[in-house]
Order: C-alpha cells, then sequence, then structure tokens
C-alpha cells in the first residue's frame, strides 16, 4: 500500500514539476493542482495506512479495542484540501483577470519590473 | 493556562466581521477599525507584559493537554512581535484612512487588512506547526486579495508573481509538515523538539530541514529565492506595500528562526554553513539590487532583501548574542520598513511620482517630510544614534565573536551600501529641485497631507530615534527572547507542563 502511494506520489510530482515549467499560466495552475495532490496524498501515506479498522469506540468502552487507524492525517488533508480549494479558485480568477488586462498568459512576456524593463527587455533584472 | 495568547488572533477577526458588516459605512469603518487596532496593541502590550513577568504564556485550548490539542504558546519573541505587529497595523490603518480610495475601502479593503492581522499574530503565536500553516495560508489569502485589490495593471502582474511562487512555497511547507508527521507521529512544536532528535534517519531529517529552509526562505525573501518580492511589492496602494514590507517577510523570518531553533538546532554542520552563505549573498544582492534601481519602492523593496540578510546572519551565527541581534533587527526593522514605505507614499503625494527622476524639491518645500525620510532611512543604513546602528552593531560584533571576520566585512560594507542608494533618494528626491517639466503637473497633483497620514509616520520615526536612545530595554528584551530560544527546554517546559 505504501509503495503504490509512493509511486502515485512520485508520479504526480513529476507531472507537476512538468507542467510548472511551462511558460504558459494554464499549465503552471494545472501542474499546482498535481502539487497540491501529490502533497495530500503523501500526508495520507503519512498516516501509515495499514488497514486498521476505523477509531470507533464500541459502546460501554471508554477507548477503542486493539489497534485502529490514525484519523489526524484525514483530518490534516481535509484542512488542505478546503484551503487549496479556496486558493485555486482566488488563482483562477486572478490569472483570467491578468489575461483581460494583460492580453497575455506566456511568463515571458510579463517581465515588466526590472529597471527601465521597455528599453532593455532582455534585462535579467528581477524577472 | 493564559487567554492573552488568544486575544491579539482572535480580535482582528471580530473586528473584520464587523468590518464587512458595515462596509458602506465608511466612518463606522474607521471607527471600528481604529478601535481594534489600538485593542489589538493594548492586549500585545499586556501579553508582552505577562510574559516578562510570568514567564512563558501558553493556552491549550478547551484544555485539550499538549501535544494532542491546539496549542498557543507566547515566549518573548513571539510577544515583542505581536506588540510590533500592533504598532504597524495601527500605524498602517490610520495612513489608509488618507490612502485608499472610498471604492476600494466599500469593496473589502479593511476586513482583508484585519484578517491579515490576525492570520500574522497567529503565525507569531502558534505553538502547532499545522496551525503555523494554516495561518500562513490565512495570510496567504488576505494578502493576496489587498495586494491586487483595484486591479491595476501592473498590479495583476505583479500579483501574479506573487501568487505563483507563494504558493508552492506552502505547498513545500506542507510536504516538509506531512514528512515531519510520519518520522515523528506529532506536530506539536515543542513535542517535536523532543522527538526529533531520537528519530533514527538523520537523512530524511536533514531533508526535512532543507524543505522547511525552502519554504521559509521565499517567504522570508532569501538569496536566490527573492525574485518575487521586488516584482511585487512596489504595485500596490502604499499602506499595502507597507504592512507587506513590514510585516509579511518578518513571518518568513520568525518561521526560521522558528524552526532552526526548535525544531532542527543548528549544529554547525552543513545547514549553518548554507544558511551562512545564504545571509551573505542576501545582504549583496540585495543592496546592490537598491543601487542599480531608481523607483522610490522598488529601491525599499530590495532593501527589505538585504536586511532579512542580516537577520538570518544572526539566526545562522547561532550564538546568544548574534540571536539577540537577530531579534533586535527584526523590531527595528519592521518599524523602520514599514515607515519608508509611508514616507515613500507622501512623496508621492508632494511631487506625484515614484520615479525618482521626476520627484525633486520637497527638502526645500516640506522640510518636515524630509526629516521624516531622513530617520527611518539612516537608521536603516544603520547611522548612530538611530536604532539601526545598534543593531548592526550587535550582529557585527557577534560575527567578530564567532571568528567570522568575512561575515562580518560584508555586513559592514552592506551598511555602506545601503547609505549609497538611500543617499540616491535623498538627493534626487529631496535635495535636487523639482524637473522643470513636470512642475506644473506635480503641483496640480499635489494633495494636502492629511493628519491621518502624517501622524503614523511621525509616531514612527519618534518609536525608532526613541530604540535609538534608550536602547537598553530593547537589547534587554531581544536578549531575553535570545536566551529562550537558544535554551528552548523552557518553552518545551511550558508547552508540554513538565512531562518529560
Amino acid at each position: 500500500m505504501e509503495s503504490m502511494l509512493a509511486l502515485i506520489t512520485g508520479c504526480l510530482v513529476a507531472g507537476s514539476i512538468y507542467l510548472m515549467l511551462s511558460r504558459n499560466l494554464i499549465h503552471f495552475i494545472f501542474g499546482l493542482v498535481l502539487a497540491g495532490n501529490a502533497v495530500n496524498l503523501l500526508i495520507f501515506a503519512a498516516g501509515r495506512p495499514n488497514g486498521d479498522p476505523p477509531p470507533l469506540i464500541p459502546p460501554g468502552q471508554w477507548a477503542p479495542v486493539g489497534p485502529v487507524a490514525n484519523s489526524l492525517p484525514q483530518a490534516l488533508i481535509l484542512t488542505a484540501i478546503v484551503i487549496s480549494f479556496a486558493l485555486l479558485s482566488f488563482v483562477f480568477i486572478l490569472f483570467y483577470r491578468a489575461y483581460q488586462e494583460l492580453g497575455t498568459i506566456d511568463t515571458e512576456t510579463l517581465r515588466n519590473d526590472g529597471p527601465a524593463a521597455e528599453v532593455t527587455p532582455h534585462s535579467e533584472d528581477g524577472a | 493556562m493564559s487567554g492573552w495568547t488568544l486575544i491579539p488572533v482572535v480580535l482582528p477577526f471580530a473586528v473584520a466581521a464587523a468590518s464587512l458588516l458595515l462596509r458602506n459605512r465608511a466612518r463606522w469603518q474607521t471607527a471600528i477599525g481604529m478601535t481594534g487596532a489600538a485593542l489589538h496593541l493594548t492586549a500585545g502590550c499586556v501579553l508582552l507584559w505577562r510574559v516578562q513577568r510570568f514567564g512563558i504564556q501558553v493556552l491549550h485550548v478547551a484544555s485539550w493537554p499538549a501535544p494532542f490539542g491546539i496549542t498557543m504558546a507566547a515566549d518573548h519573541l513571539g510577544a515583542l512581535l505581536v506588540v510590533i505587529t500592533g504598532i504597524v497595523y495601527t500605524a498602517v490603518f490610520s495612513y489608509s484612512q488618507a490612502d485608499i480610495s472610498p471604492e476600494l475601502r466599500k469593496n473589502g479593503y479593511d476586513p482583508l487588512l484585519h484578517i491579515l492581522i490576525g492570520g500574522i499574530s497567529g503565525a507569531f503565536l502558534t505553538g502547532d506547526l499545522f496551525n503555523l500553516y494554516v495561518w500562513f495560508e490565512v495570510m496567504l489569502m488576505a494578502s493576496f486579495g489587498l495586494l491586487v485589490a483595484g486591479g491595476k495593471r501592473k498590479q495583476l502582474e505583479g500579483g501574479v508573481k506573487y501568487v505563483v511562487i507563494n504558493l508552492l512555497a506552502t505547498l513545500l511547507f506542507l510536504a516538509g509538515l506531512g514528512l515531519v508527521f510520519a518520522v515523528a507521529g506529532t506536530l506539536n512544536m515543542a513535542h517535536l523538539h523532543q522527538v526529533l532528535p531520537s528519530v533514527p534517519d538523520r537523512g530524511l531529517v536533514a531533508a526535512i530541514s532543507v524543505l522547511f529552509l525552502t519554504a521559509f526562505g521565499i517567504k522570508a525573501g532569501l538569496f536566490p529565492l527573492f525574485f518575487w518580492l521586488p516584482a511585487s511589492y512596489h504595485t500596490p496602494p502604499v499602506s499595502v506595500s507597507a504592512v507587506f514590507s513590514g510585516l509579511l517577510t518578518k513571518v518568513g523570518v520568525y518561521a526560521l528562526i522558528r524552526t532552526f531553533t526548535l525544531l532542527f538546532p543548528l549544529d554547525g554542520a552543513g545547514l549553518q554553513n548554507l544558511l551562512l552563505a545564504a545571509a551573505a549573498l542576501t545582504m549583496v544582492t540585495g543592496v546592490l539590487g537598491a543601487a542599480a534601481h531608481a523607483e522610490f519602492r522598488r529601491i525599499l523593496s530590495f532593501h527589505i532583501i538585504s536586511q532579512v540578510g542580516y537577520m538570518v546572519l544572526g539566526l545562522a551565527l547561532f550564538t546568544p548574542l548574534a540571536m539577540a541581534g537577530a531579534v533586535f533587527y527584526l523590531l527595528h526593522h519592521i518599524l523602520v520598513k514599514a515607515n519608508l514605505f509611508l514616507v515613500s507614499g507622501l512623496s508621492r503625494q508632494w511631487t506625484g511620482s515614484f520615479e525618482l527622476e521626476k520627484m525633486g524639491g520637497i527638502y526645500r518645500s516640506r522640510a518636515v517630510l524630509a526629516l521624516l525620510f531622513f530617520i527611518p532611512a539612516f537608521s536603516l543604513a544603520g547611522f548612530p544614534p538611530l536604532s539601526g546602528f545598534w543593531a548592526k552593531m550587535v550582529l557585527i560584533r557577534a560575527s567578530l565573536e564567532a571568528g567570522q571576520f568575512g561575515l562580518a566585512v560584508v555586513a559592514a560594507m552592506v551598511g555602506l551600501l545601503t547609505v549609497y542608494s538611500m543617499s540616491k533618494i535623498w538627493g534626487e528626491a529631496f535635495w535636487k529641485p523639482l524637473p522643470a517639466m513636470d512642475a506644473s503637473g506635480a503641483v496640480e497633483g499635489r494633495r494636502r497631507l492629511s493628519a491621518w497620514s502624517l501622524a503614523p509616520v511621525a509616531l514612527l520615526a519618534l518609536m525608532t530615534v526613541t530604540i535609538g536612545i534608550w536602547v537598553e530595554p530593547f537589547v534587554n528584551l531581544s536578549m531575553a527572547a535570545a536566551h529562550e530560544l537558544m535554551n528552548p527546554e523552557g518553552y518545551v517546559q511550558a508547552v508540554l507542563g513538565g512531562s518529560p
């Protein structure tokens, strides 16, 4: 189980890095989505999912009987998913607005931040 | 058990909610915001006093004992930073009364600022790694909103860069956090201090620490991860850049300090050398970038980077004196940097531009404003007797004592170069006569400087002078903070309550 999760996480990270290296901002967002999922799977694997029963306490007992699964990673992932959902929807809107204003989603053209960038378009400063 | 650790966090959120409900009534928003900021500052001061008097303040939320529940903990460092946050909060909120347009305030500028402050305070006071991540996200979300509020072209372009790199940084942080949980089974920072040293796989622990270093290094603007900062900090309204430059990067520095004293104490091995090298390169590249630019706020943005280098230098030297220097530098820098950005806004109001070329004549026409620039600018450069001089002196002395002569020389030289770029601003914007071609336009655009914006600038400058002249109590506080950071057993004991 863990080795499969590790393999999937690795593939997701590789894919996300490939996408994030693209000059196209849309590819970048999809890379970000993949990376977020990879990290969530990583946390899931960190909780050692080895098939233990859920941590439910039988009636009349004060503590679970026998080994139970660790539920904390699920709580962490749930929080992370909610946060990343909000952030990603913001990012999509932001990129769309940026596209409307700047007319481009190519990162190479978003370099208006060096000293006198318009004079020396190949300046390496700050970009 | 102390509820005071929760107040500076909860209060701004309550204020944000109230402010959101009253968003169509500018006066009410102002009243609520100013009251909230003042209360936040007061609560921070009480918290600091309690830390001084009774030691580290800990709150176990809902009485779940650590390491199982959520823990808030305030040591000297956290409490001091909350006080400084309160000061900047009050100053910037007052400044925004004159700076932020009514439309923007109606569209939610106020609540976003309050939420940002709540997130920052939460990050300073939490005792739990996952909560730190959540506070980072709260801050990030609010800062995204503030950065692009108004939706100008330049802002959107800066915003894209800022958002992209910061999201990546939080993902790295989250990945590191997951791995910490995998090897240690806990996320309480005090508990981690006990558990992490006994993890058998040292290679994995080292890898995790580098993940944290990268994530927080991006947030703090550490070399070579700083490029997003000067690309975005000069784009939003002045109030927003002031609060970003004063507080946001410093949360990254704070997280670095916390991580590398409590979780992975530096031990003279590779990571420490890496941090030392990064600190030196951050100082140098930052100040060289500042020397190359000719726009007021861009110069200031590059200065943030070079100053972050000083703080990380203090952390990387890892001696009690150096740590105290880092803490003192942090406190001094937040006040000074926020103030410089506010002054840049006032200068723009007076001359109509942020481009040094088009500015001029402020010294002649508005000597008070020139003085208000002079104080923080030359404090930043390290002129005696202003606060920056003591901060630099402590750090340079600490590097000499640690036998790092090269770093001491670098730190001193960077100070000189800072003077160079500050005198560039001084010469261009303040001494030089206003360029004739723009004179008419600028005079037309010139607005009376409002008391809302002048008062905070003057008060912050006064604080810089006070810290400079009456330096001892501030150094003592920094020493106390450094002592706690270098001996985390006290923190661990306070959080875990004596259990081994």
